[in-house]
């Protein structure tokens, strides 16, 4: 993992006392909150319905067990003893006093952790694919790049006030854990004709009110570049993202208007002058950077036999554990979402515990997912019964990692102030309710967004369920054939919403549909673009 | 980037960061300035293309750039461009410039500021001098940390 | 009836114009009738509150109960999470707030 020198500390500590002094004019009624927002939306801090909510950046959903750590004592000490993952790798605290902010911050920088630009219309917390460094199919490693970006966005004199919201996501597989073409930049680490590896661009992609599949702009972008074509990218949306109207200012727009042709001449154009500039870091740095992403000392000789004599940890194994890259290891998936429970929430205890398991069975890391789980990169196969029993013991050994009960929903209008209906009640009824059918559906991604910001991702859901308000009233909006993965589309409506139960039983009739008409091995996904829209509509409204 | 003016403190913030003579001549439009030959401040507005002026760098001696809004970023990539061309004379902010962004602007190449708000003197001082290190190189002249990590 | 709210500007709390000041609940909270816009310009200046709205309401056996779901919502606290409601005790808060 990435540790911070006196340069990277020095930021961040003043990070904490310009966010201290800005409170300070804020309460002392220097500033108006006019003024005072977009200050506060930059450390991550949010008045949400019942409180302030602060947003504390995970880089690329990496932390070690002392950064754990302390995220549970920040929930216990400053919040309600509980914290929410988010659906980009963050995490977000509900209680939040304005008062406490800068101690909150000033606590975090000792574990080199912050909440900086978790909010605001600047380059966010640069994502990337949770099992990095671990997955048997990568490339390489993304997280030195990921690293040297976060570095490279940090108060980007450049791009800090930018038309819109700007998110980042590198990967370095084949397969697509971080929803790389959802974002307003992906990158994918893969090798060219010649066998030298470098990024292909994506740009444009995002969801939202008008959701997008990014293109391709650039096939192969050499490493040494990197930064160049990065600033490139970023001045040409400064300078041509529309900002006459909020919800057309995302780069997906730009791009969709001129052309990911056009785009792309306009950032060749501007990255041939930007070249010349010296903007790149150089070899040395990120070769300092990749040191620390170093694979660790694997053991050698391990046995790759795992006793599977208890049931239950067998249906875990087999739906929770993921293959690593080194024999006798692999990696554990832990599921924030045990059925009837609220998705992403974990309580401080429990924070603690995944913290002592990561010590003590992952070589001292974990990695936040996008699908708002924790994951354990690192463990021996010997020890995964031993740490199942320890998360069972704490209700965190949920068996349905990528099933109909592991779904992504956002806080919804239980939390959010922009919310138009509640999220989390209706994941509680459908985990509920597929509880004992889900292991036979298989594969099957639920998100769930209570408003068309579409934080739930519910474009990219297998199915999706979008909350709306009709008069006042919830009403809940179902969509099909959304994927985020390497194979990414966007869902369609099937037609006229639902109540919270009306929704629940149309999605029963939904998934009764793929029973009757899959064939083997089909997900539903894969049922649902074989057939089409119209049986599933049938059976919804018939 | 200037030095900032621990001096100032508690009197009039110094928001010009030049030791020449300030320019006099108004300020012209984008069209104006390109319309004659012996204009030598120039009006930017925030949705104007800097690289217009690169043809004419040579005899320019202030470009004001506007902010009309403090979340209207643009003007950051116009600063830059105009010093990545090698322009040297004045560049001002003109508009909504808000206290915590002039250090921004600094590093984009802004040296000189016209806020439409009053802006505290103590405030200023400790924005500019709060940040001793930066991770990007840009259109200043403070080396980023890769450059002091790898001598 | 009209009734303030905001956020409480240090804490978050959400309060209520209670007539002589803010609450906590808004079982308190009074009507402002045309007085909303004034009242908030006053205490958002004396940074008492943070971002005051006015809503509409009516007043029922328990005490007023806001027109819109997103202020029965504030005024209850999260409906997933009973033990964190402004009552705990209240047995009849899913009815209320839904």
């Amino acid at each position: 993992m990435y540790k911070y020198d006196e340069y990277d500390q020095a930021i961040v500590d003043a990070r904490v006392e310009e966010f201290r002094d800005q409170v300070r004019r804020r309460l002392a009624g220097e500033i108006s909150e006019d003024q005072f927002k977009p200050l506060r939306l930059m450390n991550g801090l949010y008045l949400q319905l019942h409180a302030y909510m602060l947003r504390v950046a995970i880089p690329y959903g990496t932390l070690n067990a002392t950064q754990m750590r302390m995220l549970a004592h920040v929930a216990r000490k400053y919040d309600k003893g509980y914290g929410h993952f988010t659906t980009r790798q963050n995490i977000q605290y509900n209680w939040i006093k304005l008062d406490e902010a800068p101690d909150i911050l000033a606590e975090l920088a000792t574990v080199e952790m912050h909440a900086i630009q978790t909010s605001g219309n600047c380059i966010r917390n640069i994502s990337s694919d949770q099992f990095a460094g671990a997955a048997a199919d990568e490339v390489e490693d993304p997280r030195p790049w990921a690293e040297l970006l976060r570095q490279w966005s940090t108060f980007h004199p450049e791009f800090t006030y930018l038309p819109r919201k700007f998110k980042i996501a590198v990967i370095g597989a084949e397969e697509d854990r971080a929803a790389v073409k959802l974002h307003d930049i992906g990158l994918q680490l893969h090798r060219n004709d010649a066998g030298e590896v470098g990024f292909r661009v994506f740009v444009g992609g995002g969801m939202g009110r008008t959701p997008m599949v990014a293109p391709v702009i650039r096939d192969f972008l050499p490493k040494a570049d990197f930064l160049s074509y990065m600033e490139a990218c970023l001045r040409v949306y400064n300078r041509y993202g529309r900002r006459d109207n909020i919800y057309k200012a995302r780069i997906k727009i730009l791009v969709h208007e001129i052309g990911a042709a056009e785009y792309a001449r306009q950032v060749e154009e501007e990255w041939a002058h930007v070249k010349t500039l010296g903007l790149d870091a150089p070899a040395a740095e990120f070769e300092r950077i990749a040191a620390f992403f170093a694979p660790p000392a694997f053991e050698t000789g391990l046995s790759d036999t795992i006793d599977r004599s208890d049931p239950d940890f067998a249906v875990w194994l087999d739906q929770n554990v993921s293959a690593h890259k080194a024999p006798g290891y692999a990696v554990v998936t832990i599921s924030l979402k045990p059925t009837g429970g609220i998705p992403g929430d974990a309580t401080a205890d429990q924070i603690d515990l995944m913290a002592d398991l990561a010590e003590r069975y992952s070589l001292d890391e974990l990695r936040i997912t996008h699908a708002q789980n924790v994951v354990l990169p690192h463990v021996r196969k010997a020890d995964l019964y031993a740490v199942w029993q320890a998360l069972d013991a704490s209700g965190l050994a949920a068996p349905n990692l990528d099933l109909i009960g592991d779904i992504i929903a956002c806080p919804g209008l239980d939390y959010c102030a922009l919310a138009n209906a509640r999220s989390i009640p209706l994941a509680q009824k459908i985990s509920q309710r597929f509880a004992a059918t889900q292991h036979d559906l298989g594969e099957l991604k639920l998100k769930i967004s209570g408003c068309i910001n579409a934080c739930g991702h519910h474009h990219a859901g297998h199915i999706g369920i979008l909350g709306v308000d009709r008069k006042g009233v919830e009403n809940y909006q179902l969509l099909l054939g959304g994927s985020a993965a390497e194979d990414a589309s966007l869902g369609r409506i099937t037609g006229p919403g639902f109540d919270e139960d009306g929704v629940v039983d149309a999605i029963e009739r939904a998934v009764d549909t793929y029973r009757s008409l899959r064939t083997e091995g089909e997900r539903f996904l894969d049922t649902y673009r074989r057939v089409g829209m119209a049986p599933f509509k049938e059976a919804i409204y018939g | 980037m200037a030095d900032p003016d621990q001096s100032d403190i508690g009197g009039e913030p110094k928001l010009r960061f030049r030791n020449d003579e300030p320019h006099e001549e108004p300020a012209v439009t984008l069209d104006s300035f390109l319309g004659q030959s012996n204009a030598t401040a120039v009006r930017l507005e925030s949705d104007e293309d800097a690289r217009a002026l690169l043809p004419h760098i040579d005899r320019l001696a202030l470009v004001e750039v506007a902010f009309p809004k403090f979340r209207d970023g643009r003007g950051y990539s116009a600063g830059r461009i105009l010093r990545e061309a090698g322009y040297t004379g004045e560049l001002r902010a003109q508009g909504d410039v808000l206290v915590d962004q002039i250090p921004l602007m600094l590093r984009c190449g802004f040296d000189s500021f016209a806020p439409e708000a009053s802006v505290d003197a103590k405030t200023l001082a400790e924005a500019l001098s709060r940040y001793t290190a930066v991770y990007q190189k840009a259109a200043d002249a403070r080396r980023p940390v890769w450059a002091l990590r790898h001598g | 009836m009209k009734l303030l709210t905001g956020n409480d500007l240090a804490t978050g709390d959400v309060i209520w114009w209670a007539g002589d000041g803010w609450s906590r609940h808004i079982a308190e909270a009074v009507d402002v009738g045309p007085h909303a816009e004034t009242l908030a310009a006053v205490e958002e200046a004396a940074r008492r509150v943070n971002g005051p709205y006015a809503i509409d309401a009516t007043q029922g056996p328990e005490g007023p109960r806001p027109a819109h779901i997103k202020d029965r919502i504030r005024a209850a606290g999260p409906t997933v999470r009973a033990d964190l409601a402004i009552r705990p005790a209240d047995a009849n808060r899913g009815e209320w707030v839904i």
